[in-house]
């Protein structure tokens, strides 16, 4: 039945392409194929140049603007020209210290268990493997109803704090780190698994001394990824308070009202003087510069560390 | 029994029992804890559906959903309150169909050029720079629409064109939101129609070659129908972003419920309401806070919906051929 629907497939092109080549039509194929190719290629090349504008934009508007005053000073609505954002950076550092220690044990374990120890043809493993994929689509700001509903408010009611914003984004990135460490745990060959428990080794010690620790660089790389989803991400952290005016820094994770760089961006980003628009490009920068960072560092963790089987 | 499941299983007469001697409770322990840990996954769902079901009852409770969804005037905060999701609703189709025309055929032009056209080296560039376009932050793309693609949409606009279509936008704009977010689409698109079109296996597009079709008519004709599945997949998905995106709406396209489809009109989508109704401090209990949840559930099922239907195509070239 498979193969039939594949080889369908092959017999209505090649059928397709004998005709044309019979009829004559196949003749004109050269002038369009480049035609065809160099639309495919303008495909690309739109997707580029908009990086590099989008890039391009944020720097050339928000140069001006990178100085210490920027690190030093807190938001401020009347000197724009000296304002800073240092309860932003703040904001956000704490934040992301909180995703990093839930999300981290949180998805390796769960990565751990539907790699090692799931049975695929339990119905319970087919419908978390199903909902992990579902839950990865969920739109941002759904999380942010989540949790606004029940962890700003409701069962948990941390209230409107540093913390409440980190467990809204570790949930929105724990399907992300899920996948990512299944891949870096998949990729240990089974050899090595095999060996372990040849000598005596049960399975979790197999896991614990031999998977884990060769699978350490590609969990970083994934950890990493995925932490810098949620450093970029603003919508779900508007309905948890991040505050968009907030001139003190956190007061720790689970006190005090707080912002961070994206909610930060998004307050400037929206008012109508050109002093704060140029702020949000600043702003930008900044952010940018972390990604970039990271995920360099993921790089070079990936190439530095991952072993060659 | 744990011992050998790595390992060719025996039948059931020969097989040995490898099991060690002490009962290792605590390994038992640390596995139980793994599962809770991937059940957890389980129970975000359902904290989720739970978090919009309540809210959303106590909400219909309060106004008829013949209200929400066959009126067409939206203003939830004012008094007296209109609760037409319509206007908002035709925000999102309307901000969703603009990104939909830039999102569709590049990804599917980048995915069709990436997968048979690009050498090893090209794609060794090309896909790295797409994953840095997936990964730049949305407020960041809001930025841009509202400071860059905003004000060249008011200098060129085509004001030849008929009606009020000739008009030039404003401040705020469908076409503008919609344009970037269609950008931002491009790589979900092109990376999953690239998986569908990589597992296509290699025999039929030798075998084609192999009757004398050319390039183009390789791609177009043997892989694209061979992918259709997974590329309708992509494109599926890409509705389901562009329908679940905030940020790039809530700074682009404006704050005003409008019953319309032209792109140079402001038009507030659901996701944008829900972020700009609930960016002040809003009281519980209110009908406001109701209805930033009713809005949630219509978008949460909407986008479920598209999600499954994407999953279970992507599914089903997995299974043909892999």
């Amino acid at each position: 039945m498979r193969t039939a629907r594949r080889n369908t497939v092959a017999v209505d092109a090649a059928r397709q392409v004998t005709l044309s080549q019979l009829d004559g039509s196949g003749r004109g194929g050269k002038w369009k194929g480049k035609v065809f190719s160099a639309v495919l290629v303008a495909c690309i090349v739109i997707a580029v140049a908009t990086l590099a504008a989008v890039l391009l934009h944020s720097f050339v508007k928000g140069f001006p603007r990178i100085d210490l005053n920027l690190i030093r000073n807190m938001p401020s609505s009347l000197d724009r020209t000296t304002s800073g954002m240092q309860s932003a950076i703040f904001g956000t550092i704490y934040v992301m210290v909180g995703v990093a220690v839930t999300v981290v044990p949180l998805g390796v374990s769960a990565a751990i268990y539907l790699e090692e120890f799931a049975d695929k043809n339990r119905w319970y493993v087919r419908f978390i493997e199903l909902n992990i994929q579902n839950l990865a689509a969920v739109p941002s700001i759904v999380f942010g109803i989540l949790g606004l509903a029940f962890i700003a408010r409701g069962p948990l009611s941390l209230g409107f704090v540093a913390y409440a914003g980190s467990l809204t984004l570790s949930l929105l990135v724990l399907p992300t780190i899920i996948l990512t460490t299944r891949e870096a745990i998949r990729a240990v060959p089974s050899s090595i698994r095999q060996a372990s428990m040849a000598l005596g080794a049960t399975q979790w010690r197999t896991i614990w001394k031999q998977v884990l620790p060769s699978s350490v660089p590609g969990i970083a790389t994934g950890t990493i990824l995925s932490l810098s989803r949620a450093i970029g991400e603003t919508a779900p952290l508007l309905l948890v308070g991040a505050t968009v005016f907030v001139t003190y820094n956190p007061d720790g994770f689970f006190s005090g009202a707080f912002t961070t760089l994206p909610t930060q961006i998004f307050s400037w980003a929206t008012r109508p003087q050109d002093e704060f628009r140029i702020l949000a490009a600043a702003g930008i920068i900044v952010l940018m510069a972390v990604l970039l960072a990271m995920n360099s560092f993921a790089i070079w963790i990936r190439n530095k560390f991952t072993t060659e089987w | 029994m744990s011992a050998t499941l790595m390992t060719d299983r025996p039948t059931e007469s020969e097989r040995i029992d490898l099991s060690a001697s002490s009962p290792r409770r605590g390994e038992k322990v640390i596995i139980g804890w793994l599962f809770l840990c991937a059940a957890f996954s389980v129970l975000v769902t359902v904290g989720i559906v739970f978090a919009l079901a309540g809210p959303t009852i106590e909400f219909f409770r309060q106004v008829s959903p013949g209200q929400f969804f066959s009126t067409d005037d939206w203003a939830p905060s004012f008094t007296p309150p209109e609760f037409g999701v319509l206007r908002i609703v035709s925000g999102t189709l309307n901000v969703t169909f603009y990104a939909l025309l830039i999102a569709l055929p590049c990804g599917l032009g980048a995915a069709i050029y990436l997968s048979e056209y690009a050498g090893p080296r090209a794609r060794k560039i090309l896909k790295p720079i797409l994953e840095v376009l997936e990964g730049v932050p949305t407020v960041a793309y809001g930025f841009f629409a509202l400071t860059f693609i905003t004000p060249l949409l008011r200098e060129y606009w085509p004001t030849f064109l008929p009606g009020s279509l000739g008009d030039p936008p404003g401040v705020f704009s469908a076409a503008s939101a919609g344009l970037v977010m269609g950008i931002m689409i491009i790589p979900t698109v092109a990376s999953v129609s690239q998986d569908a079109m990589s597992a296509v296996p290699r025999g039929l597009r030798e075998a084609a070659y192999g009757i004398g079709s050319t390039r183009m008519q390789v791609a177009t004709r043997v892989v694209v129908p061979a992918a259709l599945s997974g590329i309708v997949a992509s494109f599926i998905l890409g509705i389901s972003r562009a329908v679940g995106e905030t940020m790039i709406v809530l700074i682009a396209a404006g704050a005003t419920p409008n019953l319309t489809l032209l792109p140079n009109e402001s038009v507030q989508t659901m996701t944008a309401f829900i972020g700009q109704a609930s960016t002040g401090d809003i009281a519980v209990g209110t009908i406001t806070y109701y209805t930033v949840f009713a809005v949630g559930s219509l978008l949460f099922v909407s986008t479920l919906i598209l999600n499954t239907i994407s999953i279970a195509l992507v599914r089903r070239y997995r299974e043909t051929y892999e």
